[in-house]
């Protein structure tokens, strides 16, 4: 069940569109702001709130890859993987972290503290390589710099 | 030398406040065409301007803004977007814009929203760019305090609502019309052109979708003119660019130079030029699809006229330099990989034809290629090329392609007689 303030939240959204399913993308948002990850029981959830059909909010949940229908790890790090890194070397990058973490993309470390994952191009290409932890921007990483930024994630 | 779009952004420095702006001029224009001008006099002031759109394609606003249904029999409410899904990789000029100057961006906005009559407008930002959001809700907000938007704006009986929305990843949103569908709550696929957006778009009703580079532009012509916009440019391309270079440079960044400067000067002088040890080997211009450029190209002014002459595209005017330490097999893979994964599903060709190159380049660069596979490449660009697919997303995909199998075929033919990379 969705709590009041999730329901709130999306009420607010909703009102700013012509109707209420349009509203979706924003409910999903919502919803995972709160709980880490989109579950059946949320699509539907959601479903029932904006009136639509819970295929129908599958359909959009799974197509945008930062809505997650799979549990993640307390903290989500998007290492990007796009040309400029790529020449900057960021496979260097995944190297180090995959030895750190033990995790390769789309894994979540076994104390569920990191989820890894690839993410497009960051727009920060002057400062390649480049990677996001809950939304927090990391640029011109280094390998040596690299467990300074980890450490702030417990 | 002018720089109207960033003389007021300091690196390092926090974003331009409503009060600063005002200061510096801003919201003078809005002002003047509120009280002076009819929404049709703005139109005609910007396509004389010939600023053409900045993210990409290189069409005339003002003409863009002209094909909006205007008068009182006009479907309402009509709707004014500003792309700023800058998710082209290679790309980061937008972000420039918008963490520094907000302020002339909403301002650029409203008088676009005043010149199609517009009441609603939304600002599509990329879920990543989370200080710009930041920037801009505040802003939003200090306009609204200031009577900037809502309302009646200035007792001039033209209102206009303004929303910041967030996406929610994939490149597809920057595509105008999957970037509708993605703001009406919807997967992020093209629609059939026509209807153009500007006569049924957002909702059904008639929407212009304008790059954020273009919008900041706006109010500057309305200050100073379309005579002055194109005296700024060294081509016939009116007006400023942001240009960018990353890679293997001395000094990677982003700035605001004449249109039509020389990829030399951008690479040598304001990049600094290669970092030691490394030679230049292809850029591509504008982002990651478009043709590949080398060496020889490197006179050629950057404009769309030149660029498109010399065989690829403006684009974003963002360049990516490829070095000769970097294998461009591997390269056009990590591009294939990426235009792979960010095909919406929609149409055939891209679907399924994209995964298909992708895995043929990993093959040769694993060093398994066979040479058949080189015209198999050859023959995907013709298939996945203009005309065969629903949008420009393949298109696109298949320039930095066939230019590498043009510019650099010694490389993939080494992959495939040494069965191995060489680099």
């Amino acid at each position: 069940m969705l709590s009041n303030e999730e329901i709130q939240d999306i009420d607010h959204e909703a009102a700013k569109l012509p109707y209420k399913k349009a509203a979706v993308i924003e409910a999903l948002k919502i919803v995972q702001q709160h709980r880490g990850w989109i579950n059946d029981e949320s699509v539907s959830d959601i479903a029932e709130c904006l009136e639509m059909s819970a295929a129908e909010v599958d359909s959009v949940a799974t197509f945008y890859n930062l809505i997650f229908r799979s549990p993640v790890g307390r903290h989500v790090i998007l290492l990007c993987d796009s040309i400029s890194c790529y020449v900057m070397g960021y496979k260097n990058i995944y190297e180090a972290l995959q030895q750190k973490l033990k995790i390769k993309f789309g894994e979540t470390t076994a104390d569920q503290r990191f989820t890894l994952l690839p993410n497009a191009c960051l727009g920060c290409c002057d400062h390649a390589p480049a990677l996001i932890i809950n939304g927090e921007l990391y640029t011109d990483i280094s390998i040596e710099t690299l467990d300074d930024i980890l450490l702030k994630y417990t | 030398m002018e720089r109207p779009l960033t003389k007021n952004i300091h690196a390092g420095r926090q974003p331009l406040s409503l009060k600063e702006y005002t200061t510096t001029g801003g919201y003078t224009a809005l002002q003047q065409v509120l009280k002076n001008n009819t929404p049709q006099e703005v139109q005609q002031l910007v396509q004389k301007s010939n600023l053409k759109g900045r993210g990409g394609a290189g069409f005339n606003t003002g003409m863009k803004w002209s094909f909006v249904p205007m008068g009182a029999d006009a479907p309402r409410p009509k709707y004014l977007i500003a792309n700023a899904d800058e998710m082209e990789p290679g790309t980061f000029k937008d972000r420039l814009l918008l963490e520094g100057n907000p302020h002339q961006l909403l301002e650029g906005m409203i008088i676009a929203a005043y010149a199609i009559q517009a009441n609603i407008s939304y600002i599509f930002l990329r879920w990543a760019y989370k200080k710009a959001a930041r920037v801009l809700e505040q802003s939003i907000h200090e306009a609204y305090e200031a009577g900037w938007l809502g309302q009646n704006i200035l007792g001039s009986g033209f209102s206009l609502n303004m929303h910041l929305h967030t996406g929610a990843g994939r490149y597809m949103c920057g595509e105008e019309t999957a970037l509708l569908n993605a703001l009406e709550g919807k997967r992020a696929t093209p629609r059939a052109k026509p209807p153009f957006p500007q006569v049924s778009g957002l909702f059904g009703k008639p929407t212009i979708v304008n790059n954020v580079e273009t919008l900041c532009c706006v109010p500057h012509i309305v200050n100073n003119g379309a005579e002055w916009f194109q005296s700024l440019s060294y081509s016939e391309d009116s007006g400023t660019k942001i240009y960018g270079v990353s890679g293997k440079v001395n000094n990677p960044g982003a700035w605001e130079l004449p249109m039509g400067v020389t990829m030399r000067e951008l690479i040598e002088e304001h990049a600094g030029g290669m970092k030691k040890g490394y030679r230049l080997k292809g850029v591509l211009p504008g982002g990651a699809s478009t043709d590949f450029l080398t060496e020889q190209h490197l006179d050629i002014k950057m404009d769309f006229k030149s660029v498109a002459a010399a065989g690829s595209r403006l684009g974003t005017a963002t360049m990516v330099v490829m070095d000769d330490a970097t294998c461009p097999v591997g390269f056009v893979h990590n591009l294939q990989h990426f235009f792979a994964q960010e095909s919406c599903g929609w149409c055939t060709p891209c679907r399924e034809g994209l995964p298909w190159v992708e895995k043929i380049l990993l093959t040769i660069e694993k060093g398994e290629g066979k040479q058949e596979d080189i015209e198999l490449l050859q023959m995907h660009t013709q298939l996945l090329g203009p005309g065969n697919t629903f949008c420009a997303l393949a298109p696109g995909a298949m320039e930095p392609l066939q230019s590498a199998i043009k510019y650099f075929r010694e490389d993939f033919d080494r992959h495939i007689r040494e069965q191995k990379c060489p680099y």
